[in-house]
């Protein structure tokens, strides 16, 4: 069954189509990744299912329920989970912080309870360390967790955000780029955890991403766009063969 | 360097990591707590002042330092705290109910401004705040029955239990009064910035998409950080009015507002330590000018001719506070730590700050 299920989307920013007629699903335990040239619109189809764009036309499906109308804040809590290509991490706060930020929709306290730190408030920060501990624990966190953001290399930032996500305890995750500016060593241990996360964790894994070994390692099926339409879909092979796919990397004016 | 050792999550949550940073809350609360003993009566109402404005600094770091919502209108807060509570017990209801309502109703009035207010940000929610502010200041020349208008009004004598807390009757009272105040708000303040909600207003403050993306209502928690912020300032306004005593809409001027964003921004925006070293400077700064001032006339340096001198060094400390040290008397604070805490191993550029990776202005 499928968990995902993108329809005929497209959003036009003035005259710009970034994205005209996306359709694909996505099944329950697979991953999926989203291919294309730079400006393809890939980003785009991530904001349009974590809901911060409203799309000029096309449905978005999950879990069986239309949220093409649902609010940006109302994403993760259904338990769709995203990175973000540019990292946007809380600069001034922890890793365990942000991590902890992660575990928003799991709160059970309001604001008066919180201001009394009442003992319920105890109980929950409880839950939700031990949580964020698991994914400190599986993501090899532990060495920065009481680090700055700010003072960290890129290439922590990009795991801490990946962790960020698991947080939420998703059963969808978005990755947009993961590998993207990471070393050779950082990037395979990259691919264990996406192997991991479908595996072990159950996990539902659509991602963007332009390092075409990665691709190939983790993903069942891919889907290209080039200007915001869909190219080809099915197996990273067949995608990679298909005429309009090659056409698109190599043929004219590509940037990638 | 000290290590801590940790057994439990528990030590993580709770709000000291060891020992002895919670006995050096607690000595630091005892000597405040016998001051009254110590000091005489013109230095105890200094301290009292100065405890008000860290109460109303304290509001301000709430939006500002911790949400980052910039406000020039919290002058406006602290006058419809002061005058909500005068009106109260002019009622005839007792201190213990309008102090609390007074910061209620402040609260409710931040947070229902704010919510029009959280999608403007930087300086067009500055000037917004800044037009909330122009407009209470009417309001208060014109509710002359409550607000006694451009006259003024008298803040009635507080007495709790039939013990007198009155500002000039019984100073001691008053000041002890405005320390419990301030110990209780801390103490929630603290509270607050270890659980969710504290962790929800620095995650819109840093990054209000991913805040979304982690489930965050930005608007809803933008209003409550307000919300909270002034009822906080509020509080603050209703003591600040007992201080003064009698009092009209001239005492939260703009000035006031201004006064109050340098307290946060020098005493270090984003800790709660910041509202009170920026409230101590703030009050204490202008005191020392004119005692040297006094002084100079001692060794035939006569500068009173010279009028504006005081607010010229003020001004010029502050500026150089806001030049040199960015992060604050608090930042400043944890350099020097860090600096004895591993010595010989600091390093010049250890806390120079990292160069922000780009970030592309298509997510905006
Ligand atoms: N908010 C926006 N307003 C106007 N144009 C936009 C906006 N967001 C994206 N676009 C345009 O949509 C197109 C697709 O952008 P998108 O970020 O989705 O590309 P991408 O496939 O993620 O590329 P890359 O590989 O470089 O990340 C680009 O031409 C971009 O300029
Ligand atoms: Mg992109």
């Amino acid at each position: 069954m499928s968990l995902l299920d993108v329809n005929d989307l497209a959003i036009h920013f003035g005259g710009v189509k970034a994205v005209d007629g996306v359709s694909f699903s996505v099944d329950e335990g697979e991953v999926f990744a989203i291919i294309g040239p730079n400006g393809a619109g890939k980003s785009t189809i991530f904001n349009l299912i974590s809901r911060v764009y409203q799309p000029t036309r096309g449905t978005i499906r999950f879990d069986g329920q239309n949220i093409t109308g649902f609010k940006a804040h109302d994403i993760a809590g259904l338990g769709i989970a995203r990175t973000f290509q540019n990292i946007e991490l809380f600069d001034h706060s922890t890793v365990l912080d942000n991590l902890l930020m992660g575990r928003h929709t799991h709160r059970a306290t309001n604001f008066v309870q919180d201001i009394l730190f009442l003992p319920k408030v105890r109980r929950e920060e409880r839950e939700h360390r031990r949580r964020v501990e698991q994914v400190i624990e599986f993501l090899e966190l532990e060495a920065y967790r009481k680090k700055m953001i700010a003072g960290l290399p890129y290439g922590v930032r990009k795991v801490v955000e990946i962790g960020r996500a698991l947080a939420i305890g998703p059963k969808l995750i978005l990755l947009d780029e993961p590998a993207s500016g990471l070393s050779v060593e950082e990037t395979r241990d990259v691919a264990f955890w996406i192997e991991d996360m479908r595996r072990d964790m159950g996990l539902t894994v659509l991602m963007v991403e332009h390092d075409m070994s990665l691709v190939n390692q983790v993903s069942d099926r891919v889907l290209a766009v080039a200007n915001g339409q869909p190219l080809a879909m099915g197996t990273p092979a067949e995608v990679q063969a298909h005429p309009d796919v090659m056409a698109a990397y190599l043929g004219t004016g590509a940037a990638a | 360097m000290r290590v801590v050792f940790k057994t439990s999550y528990d030590k993580d949550i709770d709000l000291h990591e060891h020992g002895q940073s919670r006995a050096k809350i607690a000595v630091l609360l005892a000597v405040m707590v016998a001051l009254p003993f110590f000091v005489g009566n013109y230095y105890l109402a200094e301290a009292a002042n100065t405890l008000i404005w860290a109460l109303a600094g304290m509001g301000l770091m709430v939006a500002v330092g911790h949400t980052g919502q910039v406000s020039l209108g919290h002058a406006a807060f602290l006058a419809i705290g002061a005058y909500a509570n005068a009106a109260l017990m002019n009622a005839g209801l007792p201190f213990l109910l309008t102090f609390p309502i007074a910061g209620i109703i402040t609260g409710l009035f931040g947070a229902i401004i704010a919510v029009p207010a959280v999608r403007m940000s930087g300086i067009y929610l500055a000037i917004a705040t800044l037009a909330v502010f122009v407009i209470v200041e009417e309001l208060v020349i014109l509710l002359e029955p409550i607000t006694g208008g451009v006259g003024g009004i008298m803040a009635p004598s507080i007495t709790i239990f039939g013990i007198s807390f009155d500002r000039y009757a019984s100073l001691e009272n008053f000041y002890w009064l405005c320390l419990a105040v301030v110990a209780i708000v801390t103490w929630g303040y603290a509270n607050l910035m270890r659980s969710p909600t504290g962790r929800s207003f620095l995650a819109v403050r840093d990054s209000e998409v991913s805040a979304r993306a982690l489930g965050i209502n930005v608007t809803r928690t933008r209003a409550l950080a307000f919300g909270l912020s002034s009822g906080v300032t509020g509080l603050a306004g209703a003591l600040m009015g007992h201080y003064i005593g009698f009092f009209n809409y001239e005492l939260f001027s703009i000035f006031i507002s201004i006064n109050l964003l340098l307290v946060v921004t020098i005493g270090g925006l984003g800790f709660i330590q910041g509202a009170f070293l920026g409230a101590i400077l703030i009050t204490a700064v202008p005191q020392a000018i004119s005692i040297a001032r006094d002084n100079l006339v001692g060794i035939g340096i006569d500068l009173s001719g010279i009028p504006g001198l005081d607010t010229m060094i003020f001004s010029l400390i502050l500026i150089g506070f806001i030049i040199y040290e960015p992060t604050g008397l608090y930042g400043r604070w944890l350099k020097i730590r860090t600096w004895f805490e591993i010595f010989p191993l600091a390093r010049k550029d250890m806390f120079r700050r990292q160069k922000s990776y780009l970030k592309t202005e298509r997510m905006k």
